[in-house]
């Protein structure tokens, strides 16, 4: 009976290995990093795993081979002693080996989070390219402010130059997140946030945002492509010449609820990214008071939206004096 | 008219599926049947006599029970419907807007209605027991807690046939709950059902933490008490700090909802970075309320049968206390990635990895009992050992990585996370209380349950929650993120996906086989007349099973931690046992209707807020209104058992023995 428990659990967990193997390669996101952030990520997730597994496998280890030697239907039970309960030296080791692998830990989590703060610029020889992003229901919006074209659902910059995005959101908040290069950043509306990614090689990289933002959430992916910067140049110029301005009754358009293709725009409102991050709670500040927005009157206190991206950038700077 | 009424109609019910057209038919059938039966076998003076009004806490326990196990059966369908959904890429089984319906609902239901109610079960069930008291310190508030947390619950469960379930996610963050974007009754739903039940568990937190200060039998010191009392008290302590957190934030919402106010919304200067703050400063001390309870259960069950005293004991009530402590300052690691900076995202992280400290001082010392001990494993210490142990340790390990805050920005929502929460509210929580379940069975109910079923449905649960979980994180490494209704072929997550939805079919079956093991324990096991079944240490095995009403026919005089344990040992070395003290008659508390009623009527009244119906909700507040002061004119509220019943009642239990 027993070894049939285990055969099944033997196929089971190859079964298993097998689908996860069959996973593997360029599908692997995080574990196969195409960026300096990501790298580092992956490096500070197999240190923590590792600091982990210090403490980890032995505990189990010890733990079945215990519970093994000790059952009750051994031969010898002289060594039973049911009053053993206290061992101030085994003490002092339970609290004393966890504490010193969370020292370890927590020292170096306290460098990494400095060192791969998302508002902090990154160190490259290029100089970096701005992207806006504002997560729209149900799509992605980005605009290049440097380049004035603007795409929903698709990202293209080039390699080896830091991408510097500056993000938003005209919707419930979201998440972005290219796994590939690296870690993710809420997009919140009334805020603007950074994030600083870099891809070290061309590729077409998953995006998604990754965090539940309503109905057709799941529509919210893109693929973000790192190219030469030579390609990169030539998809802009092509890009404003074969499609479309973006307006702002265009914009207002697109930001209703509702699921988008890929989409390009040789040109946009200016200012429309700091318009989308004041417009909440912003009462004709900017010259937009008359926009009409599509979901709730703005109105109210202008201080507390400002106050809010005050926040983002006094995060950044703050950041800044880490370096 | 006719076609107002009708409009009304495909208003009111929900429409549109034939999921659940089927369960508005099962619903309808049920309760005829239930009806039908209680009629037919003249047993609805029985209802409301015994159970409907009774303060006992062994009772309330029982209908504590099973509640929390209709709730598990509830939340797991939710989560084979989604697992069914994710079986396949492009699958159109679910539409993305009831996928959303259901992870929301699973995810309220299993932490507040099943894991909360289970773990309500089990402090009625043997609190009182092991520190040697007659009852709860408040036994009328503890049957009102109960009804509050049942009526909030229907009202919670009966959106998924009447208005909408809520579709926000179990936490319900604006913008996305706010009126602007949900403009439906689900989220009000969501509001009123949290609110009500979440008055209850207050109450029920307050209600244990005097039960434990005061009521403990005479000599029972503190540092003797059981250690699954202590965890009680450590998430009592917990409750009682973190709950009003709750029942501030959701009024917040609701007064945003109802009234237009601006607290959490996008315009008008509301902040949901706020709302985020505050509901996880609840949100994540709740996860230890949880998990202390189950903490406390292995204590108890590993020292039972290891046939050995617990090792470390003043270790483990520190661990629970710093845990209890340590909770609350640890809640903005579930936002690492909102833009805090560096700081405040450093201290975060830190203060949640000296969790693990305590956590893994418990691991150690449940391990170092065993160590010369003489180790046997029927099924609650199947659940613990073989269960509990390396699930937890390996949940605890990824919870450590999810914990470094620059690494947490590539695991957020994605499901690393989601397989990492299971893996210890599973792993940790639920398996806990069902080894807790196994282990006082046969005090509540005076019979073991089966345990070659038992074993079954262990290996189901647990070959299952591997294969389920595991793959879940290797997906989530791959960019799949949490609440997704479906996944192209594009993305290579098919065949991990399909391995879990297997897993989750195997947990069912699980589930499946524990209901059949009641069932057939029910009719086929012998009754227990020792009252000790497993040779037990504390004093809940010293009474007779089931416990008798008032469960110490004479308070015990405790000398020693394991008093009972201790009493058995002098027994078997021939010292005589202390004349006992002549019986007395026994104070009680009376049954009464009024916590029934109350609750109802806050149910009529939330209803009524729900839908915006002023000419409902005003009554239903009446209503409680009059229910409290009837109870505050009451004072016919006790009564006292003769020395002549209890005498019999002793003879009768202590006969069969």
């Amino acid at each position: 009976m027993k070894r049939g428990y285990r055969r099944l659990a033997a196929t089971i967990s190859l079964a298993a290995m097998a689908f996860m193997l069959a996973g593997c390669g360029d599908k692997m996101g995080v574990l196969n990093p195409k960026g300096a952030v990501g790298k580092e990520q992956l490096d500070l997730i197999i240190i923590s795993t590792v600091l982990c597994l210090i403490v980890v496998v032995p505990t189990l280890v010890m733990a079945f081979w215990i519970a093994w030697k000790y059952r009750i239907k051994r031969k010898q039970k002289t060594d039973y002693q049911p009053e053993w309960s206290h061992n101030t030296k085994a003490e002092a080791f339970m609290w004393g080996i966890p504490l010193v692998v969370i020292i370890a830990l927590a020292s170096i989590t306290a460098h990494y989070t400095y060192k791969l703060e998302p508002s902090k610029p990154l160190k490259a020889e290029a100089e970096p390219i701005t992207i806006q992003v504002a997560s729209l229901d149900w799509k992605w919006l980005f605009l290049y402010p440097e380049q004035g074209i603007a795409t929903v659902n698709y990202l293209q910059f080039p390699d080896n130059v830091p991408v510097r995005f500056e993000l938003t959101s005209d919707a419930p908040m979201n998440s972005f997140w290219i796994p590939q290069l690296g870690g993710q950043i809420y997009t919140m509306s009334g805020m603007k946030m950074k994030l600083h990614l870099i891809a070290d090689e061309p590729g077409e990289y998953f995006g998604s945002g990754a965090n539940f933002s309503g109905e057709h959430f799941g529509a919210m992916r893109f693929v973000a492509k790192a190219t030469s910067q030579d390609e990169f140049d030539k998809w802009v110029q092509e890009v404003k010449n074969s499609s479309p301005a973006l307006t702002k009754e265009g914009y207002d358009k697109l930001a209703l609820p509702g699921v988008s293709d890929k989409q390009f725009f040789s040109s946009f409102p200016d200012g429309l990214f700091d318009w989308i991050v004041v417009k909440y709670g912003s009462g004709g500040h900017g010259g937009h008071a008359d926009s009409s927005s599509e979901k709730g009157e703005s109105h109210g206190h202008s201080e507390h939206s400002e106050a809010m991206v005050r926040t983002a950038t006094a995060s950044e700077e703050h950041a800044h004096h880490h370096d | 008219m006719w076609q107002n009424i009708k409009d009304f109609a495909a208003d009111f019910f929900v429409t549109g599926d034939p999921l659940i057209y089927g369960a508005d038919v099962a619903i309808v059938l049920t309760m005829a049947a239930i009806v039908f039966v209680l009629t037919y076998f003249k047993k609805w003076k029985w209802l409301w006599t015994e159970w409907l009004t009774t303060v006992d806490h062994k009772r309330i326990g029982i209908m504590y029970v099973i509640a929390a196990l209709l709730m598990l059966f509830r939340g797991g369908v939710d989560a084979l419907l989604m697992r069914t959904q994710l079986a396949f890429p492009n699958n159109e089984f679910l539409s993305p807007e009831h996928y959303n319906e259901i992870f929301t609902t699973h995810g309220v239901i299993m932490i507040l209605f099943m894991a909360m109610p289970l773990m309500f079960g089990l402090f009625n069930l043997v609190v009182p027991l092991q520190i040697g008291a007659r009852d709860v310190a408040f036994p009328f508030l503890n049957a009102l807690s109960f009804w509050l947390f049942f009526w909030g619950a229907m009202l919670f469960n009966i959106s998924f046939v009447i208005g909408g379930s809520p579709n926000s996610g179990w936490l319900a963050y604006p913008p996305l709950s706010g009126t602007m974007f949900n403009p439906g009754v689900g989220q009000d739903f969501y509001i009123w059902g949290i609110q009500i039940s979440g008055i209850g568990s207050l109450m029920t937190g307050i209600n244990f933490i005097v039960t434990i200060l005061k009521m403990r039998a005479p000599g029972m010191k503190l540092m003797k008490m059981p250690m699954f009392t202590w965890s009680v008290l450590g998430s009592s302590l917990a409750i009682i700090l973190a709950f009003p957190i709750l029942t501030v934030t959701i009024a917040l919402l609701f007064v945003d909802r109802y009234f237009g106010a601006h607290f959490f919304t996008l315009d008008g200067g509301g902040n949901p970075m706020m709302y985020i703050n505050l509901i996880w400063m609840w949100g994540h001390p709740e996860v230890y309320i949880v998990i202390l309870p189950a903490f406390g259960i292995y204590s108890e069950v590993v020292a039972t049968f290891s046939r050995k005293k617990l090792f470390g004991y003043k270790s483990m009530v520190f661990a629970i206390m710093a845990i209890s402590v340590v909770s609350f300052i640890t809640w903005a690691h579930h936002f690492f990635t909102m833009g805090s900076g560096g700081d405040v995202n450093a201290f975060f992280a830190i203060s949640t990895m000296i969790i693990a400290i305590p956590t893994g001082v418990k691991v150690f010392n449940w391990i170092f009992t065993m160590y010369k001990g003489k180790v046997s494993f029927e099924t609650p210490m199947l659940w613990t050992v073989l269960g509990f142990i390396p699930c937890f340790v390996v949940g605890g390990m990824t919870g450590v990585m999810l914990s470094v805050a620059p690494a947490d920005f590539q695991f957020h929502n994605s499901y690393f996370l989601i397989a990492h929460f299971h893996q210890t509210l599973i792993g940790g929580v639920v398996f806990g209380y069902i080894a807790g379940l196994i282990y006082w069975w046969p005090k509540v109910f005076g019979f073991k349950l089966n345990e070659r079923l038992g074993k079954w449905s262990f290996w189901f649960w647990n070959i299952g929650f591997y294969v389920c979980f595991m793959p879940q994180y290797v997906v989530g490494l791959m960019g799949m993120t949490r609440r997704l209704s479906t996944y192209g072929w594009d993305t290579g997550w098919w065949e991990l996906n399909f391995v879990s939805t297997i897993g989750a079919f195997l947990m069912g079956a699980g589930f499946l086989l524990q209901v059949w093991q009641i069932l057939h324990s029910i009719k086929f096991m012998e009754r227990d007349t020792t009252g000790d079944p497993w040779n037990g240490r504390t004093l809940e095995w010293s009474i007779p099973s089931p416990a008798p009403v008032y469960n110490f026919a004479r308070i015990p005089h405790v000398e020693e931690m394991d008093d009972w344990w201790e009493q058995k040992k002098r027994r078997e070395n021939g010292v005589a046992p202390k004349p006992l003290p002549p019986l007395e008659p026994i104070h009680m508390p009376k049954n009464s209707g009024i916590p029934f009623i109350k609750s109802f009527c806050w149910f009529v009244a939330g209803f009524g807020l729900v839908f915006d119906w002023l000419w409902m909700a005003i009554p239903g507040f009446i209503g409680v209104a009059v229910c409290m002061l009837a109870h505050s004119f009451n004072y016919d509220t006790d009564y006292y058992i003769p020395v002549e019943e209890i005498e019999r009642t002793e003879a009768a239990a202590r006969g069969a023995v």
